[in-house]
């Protein structure tokens, strides 16, 4: 990078604050695909004003900007692949305000997840989205990625908590999107513009959030079955029946197969399928809606039923759940993991098309996730070092994908598109759509600064290491 | 004999790091800066990134790699249970060999050459602080923790004037049919807090256990381990293997969750089998409980005016699971009223020789615990390291507390006299 950018980005942030040193871009050089591609600059931001000022340098010397929060990423979002400016968020990490009247948070990007959580919960409030990683993700990029998790059937995703952001536009502008407000439909809706964006259309430096009560109590279950269709019938039935669980998660009967015998609560090898069930709400009506949960299942193929009474039966249930992914290495060193997503009561079709597709490349793939909104984790379990392997996994992808498309559902969930799956994108989406969304970033961003070679496919480069 | 890993025998576990992130969430010296080369995944990268020839060990590097308290918090939560610590430590000692030992670590080695005279200072004199640093023996860890000319402002421990071996034999008679204990005291208890040792060994004592303190013992290396002192270290696992050889022990007892780390859990990963020595450590607390003694405790007549008291989690008795009995002992004392604080298993700040690089990232680190210590309203905060004692300490003073640290000992010891 010219010696002249290096010293205006000092002028900006401060000289401890901007690296070029090889150790700094090492370690900014990765996110969780474990991909790695070195950077140009690290720079760590404290402000808008000082976003701003790079953005705008930026643009002047035809540099990459790449937004970056605590890299935790499935999709390579904030990895420098053409080189450029990493800037770095996780120091703008402050929440400004808790309106307790108008149930809202102000806060800055850098803010964990479950820090905001943590806060508002000590004074009764809620905020619901639960990415398995909101211990240590940034609400920035759960903004960018809008990230989701097991709450979301009742509760929706992120997109479906914010009302307003500070956005710093690829040319360097500061705008205000949305309010403080639940309603305004003043211009076009913005907010949801951002959100998803993946870092292509803006930089967001403050977020306005929704927050609703917290909800008094919780009751957890879990439920054995002998086939995955008694457990997909059972998912149809609770929902026909008006009730909205706050989760339903699955494991599929080769994820049980791979945590059989550690978990304390026994998984007999009739148990084909598992649902972890939790409903909130009022403490007086949960234990009724629990059994008339357990009544409208009981006719699909259920071997044993368990409800948890205390706290720590509840988080034994989640221990289940939780000892899934630390189990997988164990069938395959490498393992590539989607996060397909499918109309709900296409979940048993999904599961059945990978089942063909595990037997016909005689791959294991370990399948679990969200039953409620039908986002299905598929891990495929492989050795790399195997012959010929990378090509087969590439096919074995595009038959995922393909599958859930079929289905009326889509290549990703959660994670978003990044490098990862730009290739797929076609898949679920016509020609028309897709430019319509490329000419929105060329018109917002039209020398293309905010993180180049992310969502829309364009030629491969250079990988330091792949 | 036993011989530190190096670097490459790391690579394999290296390549085990997936870049989730799950570390950040726990790692101390990336909360307090948020800064990604301060993170566990962070130096694994570097790491890797030597070992593929990506980098040399640059300054930049080398301050990266000097931020890290080894504690272990990432590894325990680490889905993949990459050994960072043991990781950072190879790097620190490839440092050593490659450009000689740092500022620090030069200090301790000038003192190594010169026995005698590190001998007659421990011996007793002065109680002053300035001087605090001369009386400890040449190769102990406390030498390495707390060279105060480096350290304004800052909370020393005390050097005792009649240090442990002063206060108690080498070999004490129990009863005939119990097991021998031998007690590894380590340089914090013997010459900064001997009244903990005397306590541990009063206790043993009177539960009728025989008690072997070997005068050959040395410091357990953690100090020297996270100065990068690999040599060091190897000599003092040499010689502590050695001074526990001399009678048969049953256990080897300590009150020191960092000596536990290092003479127990460091030990273990050497290349040489010891075994036989690691096998026989085990923390006071653990031993206590498997001997019953917690259940008589319970049984005693609670104090009408007990301590409100809470408890901090030493890092090294953390990441070996050791979380629920030091907890049940001071629930168990009559003099005891416990309560739980947030951020109880957060790191005081101290790990080894981190707060002498940097002081101000320590004191951030244990400030941490602040507000959940406030929100306690404890009065006392127990733990079970001489450390994190001192440490914390110096957090309360910094925040204005009135609070004061202990060692549980301290208070059993406290209840046994009341019987
Ligand atoms: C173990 C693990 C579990 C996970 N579980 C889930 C899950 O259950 N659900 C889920 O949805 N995701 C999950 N993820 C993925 C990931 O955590 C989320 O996508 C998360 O939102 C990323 O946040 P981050 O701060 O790490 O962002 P980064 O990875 O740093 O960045 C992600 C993208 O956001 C952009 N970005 C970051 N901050 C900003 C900003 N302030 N303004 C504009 N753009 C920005 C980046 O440029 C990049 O494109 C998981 C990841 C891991 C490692
Ligand atoms: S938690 Fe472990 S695997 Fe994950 S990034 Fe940290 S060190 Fe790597
Ligand atoms: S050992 Fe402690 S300080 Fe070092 S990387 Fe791990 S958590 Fe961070």
């Amino acid at each position: 990078m010219k010696k002249e950018v290096v010293e205006k980005l000092v002028e900006i942030v401060g000289k401890e604050n901007v690296s070029t040193q090889s150790a700094d871009k090492i370690t900014h050089s990765y996110d969780a695909t474990q991909e790695q591609h070195l950077p140009d600059a690290v720079v760590y931001v404290s402000s808008v004003q000082e976003v701003s000022l790079i953005v705008k340098l930026a643009n002047q010397h035809k540099i990459p900007v790449l937004p970056r929060g605590a890299g935790t990423g499935f999709t390579g979002g904030s990895l420098p692949i053409h080189g450029g400016i990493v800037l770095v968020l996780t120091r703008m990490d402050k929440i400004l305000d808790i309106d307790e009247e108008n149930l809202t948070a102000e806060v800055e990007p850098g803010v964990i997840t479950a820090e905001l959580q943590r806060q508002v919960e000590k004074i009764g409030l809620f905020y619901p989205p639960d990415p398995a990683s909101k211990e240590f993700s940034t609400l920035g990029g759960n903004v960018a990625e809008c990230a989701g998790g097991p709450r979301c059937v009742k509760y929706g995703v992120t997109k479906d908590y914010i009302l307003g952001l500070e956005v710093v536009t690829p040319t360097g502008d500061i705008i205000h999107t949305g309010g403080k407000t639940l309603k305004n439909v003043v211009g076009y809706d913005l907010t949801k513009l951002f959100v998803g964006s993946e870092g292509t259309l803006g930089i967001v430096t403050q977020i306005t959030l929704k927050l609703i009560p917290k909800p008094a109590a919780k009751k957890t279950m879990l439920v054995q079955f002998a086939s995955i269709d008694g457990a997909a019938q059972s998912v149809s039935a609770i929902i026909g029946a008006k009730i909205i669980p706050t989760t339903l998660e699955f494991l599929d009967a080769a994820t049980i197969g791979c945590i059989r015998g550690k978990s304390s609560i026994p998984l007999p090898e009739n148990c084909q399928a598992v649902l972890i069930i939790e409903v909130d709400g009022d403490p007086q009506m949960l234990d009724a809606q629990a059994e008339l949960i357990l009544s409208i299942i009981k006719p699909f193929n259920v071997l044993d039923t368990r409800i948890a009474s205390t706290e720590e039966e509840s988080e034994e249930i989640w221990k289940v759940r939780r000892i899934v992914s630390p189990s997988l290495r164990q069938v395959n060193p490498d393992k590539f993991n989607e996060d397909i997503v499918v109309p709900r009561s296409k979940v048993p079709d999904m599961i059945r098309a990978l089942e063909a597709i595990s037997k016909k490349y005689n791959v294991p793939i370990v399948n679990f996730g969200h039953a409620g909104d039908g986002n299905i984790h598929v891990n495929v379990m492989v050795d790399l070092k195997e012959d010929g392997m990378e090509e087969k996994i590439e096919i074995i992808m595009e038959k995922v994908f393909e599958a859930a498309v079929n289905l009326r559902g889509a290549i990703s969930g959660e994670h978003g598109i990044g490098t990862s799956k730009a290739k797929y994108m076609s898949m679920g989406l016509n020609r028309a759509t897709i430019e319509y969304m490329q000419r929105i970033k060329a018109a917002l961003d039209p020398l293309n600064i905010l993180n180049p070679g992310k969502i829309f496919i364009e030629e491969p480069s250079q990988s330091v290491k792949g | 004999m036993y011989k530190n890993k190096k670097l490459k025998d790391f690579e394999k576990v290296i390549r085990e790091c997936v870049k989730c992130g799950v570390c950040q969430a726990h790692c101390p010296t990336y909360l307090v800066g948020k800064r990604e080369g301060a993170v566990a995944r962070g130096k694994i990268s570097l790491a890797a990134a030597l070992l593929d020839g990506e980098i040399g060990l640059d300054e930049r590097l080398q301050e990266d790699i000097s931020m890290c308290l080894m504690c272990g918090s990432c590894v325990e939560k680490c889905p993949n249970k990459v050994p960072t610590h043991e990781i950072v430590g190879a790097i620190r000692r490839g440092i050593t060999e490659q450009q000689g030992l740092s500022l620090v670590g030069r200090g301790v080695s000038a003192l190594l050459g010169s026995g005698p005279l590190m001998k007659t200072l421990s011996k007793g004199g002065a109680l002053l602080s300035p001087l605090v640093l001369k009386k400890v023996p040449e190769s102990s860890g406390l030498r390495l923790r707390f060279p105060s000319p480096l350290m304004k402002d800052r909370t020393v421990p005390q050097i005792a004037f009649r240090n442990l071996f002063d206060r108690v034999p080498e070999y004490t008679e129990g009863r005939p049919a119990k097991p021998v204990i031998g007690f590894f005291a380590g340089c914090s208890i013997t010459y900064a807090y001997p009244e903990i040792g005397e306590y541990m060994v009063n206790i043993l004592k009177a539960m009728g256990f025989s008690i072997y303190l070997p005068r050959e013992q040395k410091c357990c290396g953690i100090p020297a381990l996270s100065s990068g002192d690999g040599k060091l270290v190897e000599e003092l696992a040499e010689a502590n293997v050695k001074a526990f050889q001399k009678r048969e022990v049953d256990y080897i007892i300590t009150a020191c969750a960092s000596c536990n780390g290092g003479i127990g859990e460091y030990y273990k990963t050497m290349k040489g089998d010891c075994s036989e020595f690691t096998g026989k450590v085990i923390d006071f607390s653990v031993f206590l409980e498997q001997e019953g003694l917690f259940a008589q405790l319970a049984e005693m007549k609670k104090w009408q005016q007990r301590k409100r008291v809470t408890y901090h989690d030493p890092c090294h008795l953390k990441i070996q699971g050791i979380t629920r009995p030091p907890r049940e002992l001071l629930k168990s004392l009559p003099n005891v009223e416990f309560v739980e604080m947030e951020r109880a298993n957060s790191c005081c700040g101290l790990g080894g020789t981190f707060s002498v690089y940097h002081y101000e990232e320590s004191k951030a680190i244990g400030a941490r615990k602040v507000a959940g210590l406030i929100e306690s309203k404890a009065a006392y905060i127990a733990t079970a390291c001489p450390g994190c004692i001192m440490q914390l300490q110096d957090i309360i003073n910094h925040a204005g507390l009135t609070v004061k640290s202990v060692h549980i000992l301290e208070l059993l010891a406290e209840a046994l006299a009341e019987q």
